[in-house]
């Protein structure tokens, strides 16, 4: 049972990925990708974790911590992560006035039509 | 858990809401990793903002997703492929927790052993955020500014003067209602913003930093924008000093970088700042956190105020072109 954890993760991620390529409506997708995104969050704090270990911020009488590299990283990655989302949404706004629906086949019908 | 509701809910907004708990859940899970710091971030950006700018998001296109018409099965079987292959990849991985995973024996002994001495900071992910890998650090910083700036150019609409009359009678119609909400949130809005002050000078010795801070004190700053409305907020908050600030906040960091330069040493180290190295690095990483937490604050609020006033826009357009029809019948 020593892999649970990264077994969730990627339960996690098959959800997300689901999302992105099985639903037509660009927000959820949008919301899929933060799914997958956490998954792979939750998989870097995962690794960073060591048994017996406290959070990474010295004190008194304490010498096993946890990895503080993987938390650097991942704690980036989520301001990132919001920055680049709202960049999507902001994208879909703009397909949403160009066409009227932010459904993917219906974009691609108005896209045949016009060709 | 949450997620698989979120597969299969179609009306988007409690979609929304289960993506914000969803968030918390797994800030929660972060807090009993140890993660402390990115558990602190999680929260505020993923509960707090991203829920925020989906709902806006979702007032301007709709919040029902139409039933999809292709077979599912065939992403399914996509994805149980991409499942299988990574859970047969696991097997390989060490034991979760164990201390001699290969994770653990590279660069994070000297992190956690030495970086007392080298840069005299208790929180070892604010040393190693903002000292041993300042660079990494600046490039997200740089990320997340030209995030700002694209939405800055998808979104953004000159906002239509508005006479003094019309504020007044409009704060006028607001104070009528959600009274309650206003005062209490108005009496929070302080602690908030100090808050994210602490939080953002602390971070040397607490959980905490220049991305929680900001992103904290933008959510002060959304919060009065949605109470008191997106007019009264525009005359509190320069928009073009926000832009200016963001670019500052990024500018900031990267001169850090060139002051220890020109003092001979290497690009971002700061032990040159002061005359003893430790004094030097604390400096820096005071700095440049606050290069930071300035750029996070500006961006989130430009995301905001953009994505809200798009939505203002085109309600104005909407009703302009109603005004047409009805001149026209």
């Amino acid at each position: 049972m020593g892999h649970y954890n990264y077994w969730i993760v990627i339960v996690l991620m098959m959800i997300g990925f689901y999302i992105v390529i099985a639903h037509g409506n660009l927000i959820k997708k949008i919301i899929g990708l933060g799914i997958f995104q956490t998954s792979v969050f939750i998989l870097y704090i995962s690794m960073a974790n060591v048994d017996g270990g406290t959070a990474p911020i010295f004190a008194e009488g304490i010498c096993q911590y946890s990895n503080p590299l993987p938390h650097v990283l991942i704690l980036t990655a989520i301001v990132v992560g919001i920055a680049t989302t709202a960049l999507g949404l902001a994208l879909t706004l703009r397909i949403k006035e160009a066409y009227g629906t932010i459904e993917e086949e219906e974009i691609q019908e108005k896209d045949n039509l016009d060709c | 858990m949450t997620a698989i509701a979120i597969v299969r809910l179609k009306d988007l907004f409690p979609l929304i809401m289960l993506s914000g708990i969803y968030s918390l859940l797994s800030s929660g899970f972060f807090v009993t990793m140890d993660a402390v710091d990115v558990a602190f971030t999680e929260a505020a950006v993923g509960a707090g903002i991203s829920t925020l700018l989906l709902l806006v998001a979702i007032t301007m296109t709709g919040r029902t997703e139409h039933p999809v018409r292709h077979k599912p099965i065939l992403a399914l079987v996509v994805v149980t492929i991409t499942g299988g292959l990574l859970i047969y990849g696991t097997l390989d991985m060490p034991i979760f927790g164990s201390a001699q995973a290969p994770v653990h024996l590279h660069v994070a002994p000297r992190y956690i052993n030495d970086s007392m001495q080298e840069v005299g900071v208790p929180n070892i992910v604010t040393s190693v955020l903002a000292s041993y890998r300042g660079f990494d650090t600046f490039g997200e910083v740089v990320v997340i500014f030209t995030a700002g700036i694209g939405v800055l150019a998808l979104l953004s609409v000159v906002p239509r003067p508005v006479t003094v009359a019309k504020i007044n009678s409009l704060n006028h119609l607001l104070h009528e209602q959600h009274l309650i909400l206003r005062i209490v949130s108005k009496t929070l809005l302080p602690f908030i913003m100090l808050f994210a002050l602490y939080v953002q000078f602390h971070g040397d010795y607490g959980p905490g930093g220049g991305f929680q801070a900001g992103v904290i004190f933008a959510a002060a700053i959304i919060l009065y924008t949605m109470l008191f409305g997106m007019i009264t907020a525009r005359r509190v908050i320069n928009q073009s000093l926000i832009q200016v600030l963001a670019a500052i906040g990024v500018l900031l960091y990267g001169s850090i970088g060139v002051v220890s330069l020109l003092n001979g040493k290497n690009f971002l180290d700061y032990s040159i700042l002061a005359g003893d190295p430790v004094a030097g690095q604390h400096l820096g990483i005071l700095l440049i956190e606050l290069g930071v937490g300035i750029t996070v604050t500006s961006v989130m609020i430009i995301i905001f105020f953009n994505f809200a006033g798009r939505r203002e826009y085109l309600q104005h357009l909407k009703k302009n072109n109603e005004g047409n029809n009805d001149t026209s019948c």
